[in-house]
């Protein structure tokens, strides 16, 4: 009990300090004057009394001094006068202080604000869905391939009726519907999902109700929808009674069963739905027939909760035996299947999976950037340590402990970070809600949902890095003076001029660091951006300029031998429509929300290894195909209208295809069989993206469309000089000309598609241009307050040279000289660094070269030119002066 | 007095105030008057390790200082023992006459 009511005792103490010495001093004063009487009534005289009680006595602050000690903790009295000390020191060198600050502050908040979006993206990337951390998707594979695919709906359920250890499974296919709209299709996203959808993810309808199991089953026996918050907002203008009014959707009645909460935007990265209906409705939506009953078809995205608890491990176990199960059973459609639990950062069917690397190369470049702000500031501080050197060894010749001294130092680099730390999270709040103004449009239909919130841990870590970093070089000027021989150290500091050479060396190699690091910090972010930029500039490997316009007939009520009359009537007609160079048809839009198809192959002279299915997806396109999307036939030729029903079947394969199946011999002539139908290979068409921009290479391969006619809706692909617009004044009249009833779609070029794919992407690139440029201009900041710093320094060297007789061109030669052989050795140092260091981020690097030679120039000349005015200004400042007065300084 | 062997046993100072104060409230010379006294001036008590030690004591909640006047009408600072200090001294006392107990056995033993 002592003890707590000390402590407590010495809390007070503190905040009543001075209360306390006027009472202590009164006390002393009480107690010198009783002795005083006392000796006075011995017989002394008044003056001889009071002397002899005050030698009685002894040293009045010496016992004050140990009373204090008694009272409050010596430390925190100490800590405050830091404090007060520190700020003291802080403002009166604003320069540096604001300085570092500033480099600080904006290398925490960007920090935070970034990771903070990052982490968001990665991690909780669907706003309202609950148990984040518990969702995986489930990803079908195939033994001995790279790439992934869906899985196919029956094999879906028998995961989910067989597995122990998951909470549900949800299947969420995303897919495009046609809306009519007076005497326009419109195109609007909407989701396949199975009747569990909104309880599996824990999201309320705000009207209405989600599935119910029942609708989830029979074909095409629940024409139901839910629509999202901003559909019924901008569509249904917000109607109150909107629930069981119906839609039309690819030409069915549905009936509108729910409205979604506001923020909820579906379930997959970097779109957001308009409609969700039950996986019931299946054939309704997608062109390439019924599929709930084919295990052969691969198309489901599937998702799976975890329970609690459970490891991605053990689930994952749990599903490979599963798979084994159904590979003995199905061996015909599974034989070498197999599914894949994938965290959702990394899932491969939506944008989380394209926009890893990118946000990988944010990371670093950002990474970058707090690195670049803490060397600033360490160094700014050890250049400040050799300022101060004789003020320490003043202080300890005065008798400071060294103890004390590290204590003062630390305080004040403490004071500074907090400050920063504190700037910090007013910039990192700030920044969320800014970057978003800096964002790109998104494309149409596209609404990306920022989390804007900090996470606080990422706060946290940076401002611990940055904090950890300022204290240890907050305390080498006290280091520095513990070597420091006193008497020695006095002398030189006072009085020297052209004072040591190990001070000058010191500097030196301040500046040598500095600007060795800030060229590798610089070569390294000019190395992100270039990858970036190449990213964005990637060709998808087809010409974008050409126009697309959906054709869907489906709507309209066409049947396939109808439709295909139609269809081929069309084409015929816009041709030849002026201003047309060429045409061509396709069941799916590279990079649109429609599915490819996808079947088993068999290739002849083939012999898959055992336990292997070979896979291949595909799609049906019309003559002049490749001719129209700018994609170079290797050898063989195109596609041509003689493919029709009546020829034989032909293919086009793509050189990884023809690469993989026939790695020996020439593919073309060879025949493979899709769905019981041999086909030839007539010919081989460059490698061309089909879904994103990063993708791997993967085997694919085309048919005519005329032989494979599968879905009345295709699309028309135009290439042409005209806009959009034009060309859908000419196609609504083709259109009309053959049914006056049916509603174009609205065309747009593929480019415009491209860019939706890869939003998140170029989103990513403004940022890191934007954090790009900071890691610049920070470098460059503190790059000129090192060098500025340690020219200002040898003033009074310039000083004493003026006062013997050297002119102004004289001194700033010698500056200059001297500093820009330090520039120079110092981007030698950095290069030889860099070309080591760099290739450590070869992997982050797209397409660049961890050498490139215009990321190391691009380092040179902005090196150069900021150290080229780091010496000139602080030189030119330094000749200006009156020698006399620098030599006093 | 100065640079001689210290007068007190080290540690034994907060023990003689608080047998100092065990009657009445005295203030800081009182204090040293009657270790004096009560020590048949064989100790002396030094003002420079008396007032941390009353600080100290204080600190710790056994002894309690409140401003008073003292016999010639002089304004001073009062120190009383509370009752944690009392049960403080007993403990010393116990403590104290053990241990000398103990030291005297050996030295007499010799």
């Amino acid at each position: 009990m002592p003890r707590v009511r000390a402590w407590f005792y010495r809390l007070l103490g503190l905040f009543r300090k001075k209360q306390r010495d006027t009472e202590m001093a009164e006390e002393f004063r009480q107690h010198v004057d009783l002795l005083t009487e006392r000796n006075i009534a011995a017989g002394m005289s008044a003056k001889e009394a009071r002397n002899a009680a005050l030698r009685e006595f002894g040293g009045v602050e010496q016992i004050k001094e140990t009373a204090r000690e008694q009272r409050v903790w010596r430390w925190a009295d100490e800590f405050f006068q830091d404090v007060r000390f520190g700020a003291r020191m802080l403002v009166r060198t604003p320069g540096f202080s604001i300085l570092a600050i500033l480099c600080l502050t904006l290398g925490i908040g960007t920090n935070a604000a970034v990771l903070s979006w990052i982490e968001g993206i990665l991690i909780r990337p669907y706003p309202l869905v609950q148990h984040q951390d518990r969702m995986f998707a489930l990803v079908g594979k195939t033994r001995g391939v790279q790439e992934h695919n869906g899985l196919s709906f029956p094999d879906f359920v028998d995961f989910e009726k067989n597995s122990t250890l998951f909470e549900s499974f949800i299947v969420d296919q995303i897919t495009g519907t046609t809306l009519s709209v007076g005497d326009r299709g419109e195109v609007a996203t909407l989701g396949i999902v199975t009747a569990n959808y909104f309880d599996a993810l824990g999201v309320r309808p705000i009207l209405g109700r989600g599935f119910r199991p029942e609708e989830g089953t029979g074909r095409n026996a629940h024409p139901v929808v839910v629509v999202s918050y901003r559909t019924w907002r901008d569509r249904y203008n917000s109607d109150p009674q909107i629930i069981g009014k119906t839609q039309m959707l690819n030409g069915v009645q549905h009936t509108i069963i729910g409205v979604a909460p506001e923020k909820f935007h579906g379930t997959f990265v970097g779109y957001s739905f308009a409609f969700w209906v039950p996986v019931s409705m299946q054939e309704t939506f997608d062109s390439t027939g019924y599929k709930l009953e084919d295990r052969g078809a691969r198309w489901a995205e599937a998702y799976a909760f975890l329970k609690p608890g459970v490891s991605r491990r053990q689930a994952q176990a749990e599903l490979n035996s599963i798979a084994q199960r159904l590979e003995h059973d199905y061996p015909d459609t599974n034989r070498g299947r197999g599914v894949e639990l994938f965290p959702l950062w990394r899932t491969p069917f939506n944008q989380a999976g394209n926009m890893s690397p990118t946000l990988a190369i944010s990371m670093a470049v950002v990474f970058l950037v707090l690195l670049i702000a803490c060397a600033n500031v360490s160094n700014l501080l050890l250049a400040r340590s050799l300022l101060r050197r004789h003020e320490m060894t003043m202080r300890l010749a005065l008798g400071a402990g060294r103890r004390r001294l590290v204590k003062q130092l630390l305080t004040e680099g403490l004071l500074l970070s907090l400050i920063a730390a504190a700037g910090g999270i007013a910039v990192a709040y700030w920044c969320r809600n800014a970057l978003v103004l800096s964002f790109p449009t998104p494309a149409a239909g596209i609404i990306i949902d920022f989390p804007g919130q900090i996470d606080w841990r990422v706060l946290a870590v940076s401002a611990a890095i940055c904090i950890g970093s300022t204290l240890l070089f907050a305390v080498v000027p006290a280091i520095h003076a513990s070597h420091v021989d006193l008497s020695n150290a006095l002398k030189t500091e006072a009085g020297g001029v052209l004072s040591g050479s190990s001070r000058s060396r010191l500097r030196s190699a301040l500046v040598l660091v500095q600007i060795s690091l800030s060229f590798v910090l610089l070569a390294g972010t000019v190395l992100l951006l270039q990858s970036l930029n190449k990213i964005r500039n990637a060709s998808p490997g087809f010409n974008t300029d050409v126009i697309a316009c959906n054709v869907d007939l489906g709507s309209a009520g066409y049947k396939l031998d109808r439709g295909k009359i139609f269809t081929t009537e069309l084409f015929d007609r816009v041709r030849t429509l002026p201003g047309a160079q060429s045409v061509t048809l396709a069941r799916v839009v590279p990079f649109g929300y429609a599915v490819f198809s996808s079947a088993p192959i068999e290739v002849e002279g083939y012999q898959p290894p055992p336990n292997e299915q070979p896979t291949v997806s595909y799609y049906e396109v019309g003559e002049d195909y490749f001719a129209t999307l700018g994609i170079a036939i290797v050898s063989g030729r195109e596609f041509l209208r003689s493919d029709d029903e009546s020829a034989p079947a032909a293919a086009i394969i793509n050189e990884t295809m023809a690469a993989k199946y026939w790695p020996a011999k020439n593919a073309l002539g060879q025949r493979v069989k899709v769905k019981d139908k041999w086909m030839q290979i007539v010919g081989i068409a460059k490698n061309a993206n089909y879904r994103t921009k990063i993708e791997t290479p993967m085997p694919f391969f085309y048919v005519p469309l005329r032989q494979n006619f599968i879905s009345v809706r295709n699309n028309l692909l135009i290439r042409t000089r005209e806009t959009p617009g034009a060309i859908m004044q000419s196609l609504a009249r083709e259109i009309h000309a053959l049914d006056a009833a049916l509603a174009p779609g609205v065309p747009y070029r593929l480019q415009e598609q491209v860019d939706r794919v890869s939003y998140s992407q170029r989103l990513a690139v403004t940022l890191v241009g934007l954090f790009g440029a900071m890691a610049l201009f920070l470098a460059a900041i503190g790059l000129y307050a090192v060098i500025s710093y340690s020219v200002a320094q040898g003033t009074r060297e310039l000083g004493l040279r003026m006062a013997l007789g050297a002119g102004v061109k004289d001194l700033l030669r010698l500056v200059m000289s001297r500093g820009l052989r330090l520039t120079i050795a110092g981007i030698i140092i950095g290069a030889l660094a860099a070309l080591m260091l760099t290739r450590l981020m070869d992997n982050l690097l797209y397409k660049v070269s961890p050498r490139d030679p215009f990321a190391f120039g691009t380092a040179f000349v902005i090196l150069f030119v900021v150290a080229f005015i780091a010496c000139f200004l602080p030189a030119l400042r330094a000749t200006r002066i009156d020698p006399v007065k620098a030599l006093r300084v | 007095m100065a640079k001689e062997k210290p007068d007190l046993v080290y540690g034994t100072l907060d023990m003689l105030i608080l047998k100092a104060l065990q009657d009445d409230p005295r203030h800081g010379l009182g204090i040293a008057d009657r270790i004096h006294q009560m020590s048949k001036d064989i100790l002396h008590v030094e003002q420079g390790s008396l007032y941390p030690a009353l600080y100290r004591l204080e600190a710790q909640g056994l002894i309690k200082a409140e401003w008073g006047v003292s016999d010639n009408n002089r304004k001073a600072r009062y120190y009383k023992l509370t009752a944690a200090g009392r049960k403080q001294l007993a403990a010393e006392q116990q403590h104290w006459s053990h241990i000398t107990k103990g030291i005297d056995l050996v030295l007499s033993g010799a």
